[in-house]
Formats: structure tokens, C-alpha cells, sequence
């Protein structure tokens, strides 16, 4: 019970952590409040559902999946660099334009996979035999999944075009003065931060086996919870990437709802317990913050 | 020798045109600098230094006339795309760096300059030696700090580093703006001396901002002096050597008690 429990935190924390990831890049890295996410992690599940569903290769679905959350993304990016709307605006334009086409793409507001559709985890079932072990499976598979996008993520950031994306949110006006296209990177960023959120949603398709068009809702709240945890409370640790922290961030929210849920809360209160706990996060990102601001202003 | 790097010609600029807040600045603002030479600009607040910085690096668009900059016209070019021949240093010393990233990834990333920004690995490590060797010259003790992040750096060594990197890649224009105005006496004219010391080796084209009347007259081949939207004084070579403080402050105040202060 507490073993299932347990394996049942890691692997939605991991697959939502693929989403909290692509967070942490507008966020933290490119400063940008982007809302798409809400649309984006939908229309992850939405196409992965339909290719599923036609019995196309559930490892093709993630990739079309991400290359769908790169164009939403891209999107968003448009808006604000080319039309000159607000960051805010931009995500909530796109989120609004996808609750349309996410349920265009499927056809219903909400459908299931049929038991014999094939899925990443159908094919991986016996990956541990039929014994006991059987239950870890797809937290195995999961894993891996996660792992790729998180050293994938890694190594971006360590290339020059990766570098162009961190100085873009740190300092817009020396990328100008690099002789490059702000603009064009702000774009770009988005494009990959959406394709990772698009991507946890269409893990979570072949995971959950059901599309909702209504289920992004509170998506980029549960990011943006995991991405401060991560960036906060696992900062401190040496020699840990922050994805690490952010993917360790998600697993801690996740364990929180499922503690709560387990010890009677009602399944209608979680958004209220989620925004209590974004609020206590945010509190203590500010008591940290303040903190270590006063530390460096001794140092200068 | 006498080849121009720079070239404004009949600048016009109005702020706010036809509002209660119109403030024409400049109307038909001319200058032209030589290659090789090292401008000092000074003036009263609001004379439109930093608006003709600005219309030359592209970042504000002048009403009309034209900026030619090394025989290539430059209206309605981008900022950034201008910035592929022009280094610049700001006032602030957060603007010229990465604050979140090391010292090491700031060079690594103005090192790479008119490449472009693939997926190779960004931290340069052929070249960590040099950039080593170029903050050992500061005597700031940052080159045993390759690995601190530049948000953690006093205003002056972030000044000096983003010095650095305006000019690693060899601009042929480098515009200063009060880029030592931010700091203390000491730390100001440390950077003072290493801009001087850069200019001169690499011999670049230079326009300097400065409100340090002894900056403008102890450096630099030519010192500019605006006010108003116009160019009251101009002094080259010898003209230049004769000239001291007290004679900068003379017209200084002849200026102000036109204004009636
Ligand atoms: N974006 C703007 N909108 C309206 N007025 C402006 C704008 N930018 C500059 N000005 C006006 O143009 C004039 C020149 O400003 P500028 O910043 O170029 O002066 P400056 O010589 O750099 O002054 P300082 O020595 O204070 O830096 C000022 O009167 C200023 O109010
Ligand atoms: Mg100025």
C-alpha cells in the first residue's frame, strides 16, 4: 500500500517534472511569466492521443508531441517579440487559442484509450518479469524519460546558443550589444519550454490513458510551485543542477497533495491546497531571497 | 590617416513632437571622427550625449540625417545589427555583464562575437589561459575568480570586465557612456587607464562620454564639448595638449550664465 503509494508520487512527479522543467526555462531563465502552459500540456495529451489511438508508435507521439508544444511556443514568443503584447497577455492569448484546437485535434472534450492501445508502458510492461518487481516498471520507463529531457536541458545550457538563451532573461541589452536578436532568442526559449511541457503531457496521455480539454488547468501553478522549491530549497545542495532540484521540487508537491489526499482532504479542495502551498513556497522563496541579497550586497 | 570611422550629418531630433512636452534636441547636429581617434564628449545634463550614443548605436531613430559609420550608411539598420562593428560601455555597470553567469562564461560569450551561437560547448577552454591573463592586467584579483558568478562583483571589477568584453572582439567603434561615473575615485580611474590602455593597443575608434573634466582632459586625441543639442567647443592635437581644466570650466560657466543660472 505505502510502496504503490510511493511509486505512485515518483512517477507523476517525474512526468509532471518534465513540464516543470520547461517552467523553469521561461520563468527563471527568460524572466517570462508564460502562460501557454496550461495549453500546452493538453495539447501534448491531445496529440499523443490521437496517434495512440490510430496505433502509431507511442515513441513517435512524444516527438510529435514536443514539435507541437515548440510551435505553441513559438507562438507565444511571436506575440510578444513581432505584435509587441505584453508577456502575460501573450501566454493567456495562446492557452485560449489552444483549448480550441486541443479539442479539435481530438474531435471530443474527453475520450479514453481502449485497453489494447499500444502504449510506451504496454510495451514495457514485463521490462521487470511478472513478479513483484512488475510495479516498477513504468516508474523505470518514466524515469528514463525524464532523465533524456533533463541531460538534454543540461547540455543545452552548456552550448553557446544555450548561453545566449541564460544572458537574454539576465541582460537583454548585452545580447544586443553581442549582435544578436534578442527576439529571436526569446522565441526560440519558449519553443523549447513549451516542447518539454508538451512533452510531460503526452507521457501523461499514455500514463493516464484518458484525454480531458479542461485538464491544463492549474498546470503552470504546479510548475511554477516545483521550479521555486527547486530553485530554493535545493539551491543549496553542491554540486546539484537546479534541473535536478526542479524535478526533486516536483516530486515534494506531488507527495504533499498525495499526503494530503490520503489523510481525508476532499479531492474538491486540492486547488485550494495548491494555492496555499504556492503561497507558503513563494513566502519562503521571499525569506530566502532577502537573505541571500543581503549577502551579496555585503560582499560589493 | 584621414579616413572617416564616423559620420553624422544634419541630425535632427524632436522628443515628443506636437505634445505639450516637445523638446527639440537636435536640429542639424554634425560630427564627423577619424579613424584612430580617441573622443572625449562632455557637456551639461541633457545636452544629448547620450541621445547621439544612442542614434548612433541605432537605438534611437533620428527624424533626419544620415549615420555613416566606416563609409557604410546606417539609418533604418537594427541595433543589433549595428553592434556587429560598434563595442559599447554603459553607465551602469549591471548592464555589461551577465549577472548570473560566471566570469569565465561572460568572456567565453563576447569572445564569440560575430560567430555564430551554435551547440558546441559554450565555455571557451582553449582560451582560459588568456582570459586569465587579461584580468591579471586589472590587478583586481579576478583572475582567480574565472568561476564566480559577475552579479557577485563591486560595480568597478564589473566595469572593468565588461570593458573587456565590449572590446575582445575588436570593434570599429567603441562607444563609452559615463562608464566610469558609477564608481569611486579609485576604482573610476583604474578603469579609466585600462580604457586607455585597450584604445591605444588595439587602436580603436573611440567616442567616450565623460563628467570627469580631468578624464577628458588627460585622455583622448580630440575632447567635444555639447550643449544644448550643439557642438559649443572642439579641440584637436596641440589645441588639445594647451588646454586645462580651468579652461573647460571657463566656457562650462560662460554656458551656464547664457542659461541665466
Ligand atoms: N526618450 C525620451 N523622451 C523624451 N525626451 C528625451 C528622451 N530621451 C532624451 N530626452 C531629452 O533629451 C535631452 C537630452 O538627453 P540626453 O540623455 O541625451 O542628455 P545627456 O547629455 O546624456 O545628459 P546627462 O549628462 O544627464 O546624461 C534631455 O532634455 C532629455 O530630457
Ligand atoms: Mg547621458
Amino acid at each position: 500500500m505505502i510502496e504503490g503509494l510511493i511509486i505512485g508520487i515518483l512517477e507523476q512527479g517525474l512526468i509532471y517534472g518534465i513540464m516543470a522543467m520547461g517552467v523553469y526555462i521561461t520563468y527563471t531563465i527568460l524572466d517570462f511569466p508564460d502562460l501557454s502552459v496550461d495549453g500546452t500540456f493538453p495539447l501534448g495529451i491531445a496529440v499523443c492521443f490521437v496517434m495512440v489511438n490510430h496505433g502509431l508508435s507511442p515513441w513517435l507521439a512524444l516527438i510529435a508531441a514536443f514539435a507541437a508544444g515548440c510551435a505553441a511556443g513559438m507562438f507565444t514568443g511571436l506575440f510578444n517579440v513581432k505584435l509587441k503584447i505584453r508577456n502575460l497577455l501573450c501566454g493567456i492569448l495562446t492557452m485560449t487559442a489552444l483549448y480550441s484546437v486541443n479539442y479539435g485535434i481530438v474531435g471530443k472534450a474527453s475520450d479514453f484509450l481502449s485497453m489494447d492501445t499500444t502504449t510506451i508502458f504496454s510495451q514495457t510492461e514485463f521490462l521487470f518479469g511478472n513478479g513483484h518487481m512488475a510495479m516498477y516498471s513504468k516508474l523505470a520507463v518514466i524515469l528514463v524519460i525524464t532523465l533524456a529531457a533533463k541531460f538534454a536541458l543540461d547540455w543545452y545550457m552548456r552550448t553557446k546558443s544555450g548561453f545566449l538563451l541564460r544572458s537574454v532573461g539576465d541582460n537583454e541589452g548585452l545580447v544586443v550589444t553581442l549582435a544578436k536578436n534578442p527576439g529571436t532568442i526569446k522565441i526560440i526559449g519558449l519553443a523549447i519550454a513549451n516542447g518539454l511541457v508538451s512533452l510531460a503531457g503526452a507521457v501523461y496521455c499514455q500514463y493516464g490513458r484518458a484525454f480531458n480539454v479542461g485538464s491544463g488547468t492549474g498546470t503552470v501553478v504546479m510548475g511554477l510551485a516545483a521550479v521555486i522549491i527547486g530553485t530554493t530549497v535545493f539551491r543549496k545542495v553542491k554540486f546539484m543542477r537546479i534541473t535536478t532540484g526542479v524535478l526533486l521540487g516536483m516530486v515534494v508537491y506531488k507527495a504533499c497533495i498525495s499526503v494530503a489526499l490520503a489523510a481525508g482532504l476532499p479531492a474538491q479542495n486540492t486547488n485550494l491546497m495548491i494555492t496555499l502551498l504556492f503561497i507558503a513556497t513563494l513566502v519562503i522563496n521571499e525569506f530566502v531571497l532577502k537573505k541571500r541579497k543581503a549577502g551579496v550586497s555585503k560582499n560589493a | 590617416m584621414c579616413r572617416k570611422m564616423l559620420e553624422l550629418s544634419d541630425i535632427h531630433k524632436t522628443f515628443n513632437r506636437g505634445t505639450i512636452d516637445e523638446k527639440v534636441l537636435f536640429s542639424g547636429f554634425n560630427l564627423t571622427i577619424e579613424d584612430g581617434e580617441f573622443v572625449g564628449v562632455i557637456g551639461s545634463n541633457g545636452s544629448g550625449k547620450t541621445t547621439m550614443l544612442n542614434i548612433i548605436s541605432g537605438d534611437v531613430a533620428a527624424d533626419s540625417g544620415s549615420v555613416i559609420l566606416d563609409g557604410v550608411k546606417m539609418n533604418g539598420m537594427k541595433n543589433f545589427k549595428r553592434a556587429k562593428k560598434i563595442g559599447r560601455v554603459f553607465q551602469n555597470p549591471s548592464m555589461g555583464t551577465c549577472p548570473s553567469m560566471t566570469i569565465w562564461e561572460n568572456m567565453s560569450i563576447a569572445d564569440n562575437k560575430g560567430k555564430t551561437y551554435d551547440l558546441s560547448f559554450g565555455l571557451n577552454r582553449q582560451r582560459k589561459d588568456f582570459y586569465r591573463s587579461q584580468l591579471e592586467l586589472l590587478g583586481l584579483g579576478l583572475e582567480n575568480r574565472l568561476s564566480a558568478p559577475a552579479g557577485s562583483l563591486s560595480g568597478g571589477q564589473r566595469q572593468a570586465l565588461a570593458l573587456i568584453m565590449a572590446t575582445m572582439i575588436r570593434p570599429d567603434l567603441l562607444l563609452l557612456d559615463e562608464h566610469t561615473a558609477a564608481l569611486d575615485p579609485k576604482s573610476s580611474d583604474t578603469v579609466m587607464m585600462l580604457t586607455e590602455k585597450i584604445v591605444r593597443e588595439k587602436n580603436i575608434t573611440t567616442l567616450m562620454v565623460t563628467h570627469n573634466l580631468r578624464h577628458a582632459v588627460e585622455y583622448g586625441t580630440r575632447a567635444v564639448m555639447m550643449h544644448e543639442g550643439g557642438i559649443i567647443m572642439d579641440v584637436s592635437g596641440e589645441e588639445k595638449k594647451n588646454k586645462s581644466i580651468s579652461d573647460y570650466l571657463k566656457v562650462f560657466n560662460e554656458i551656464s550664465i547664457e542659461c541665466g543660472n
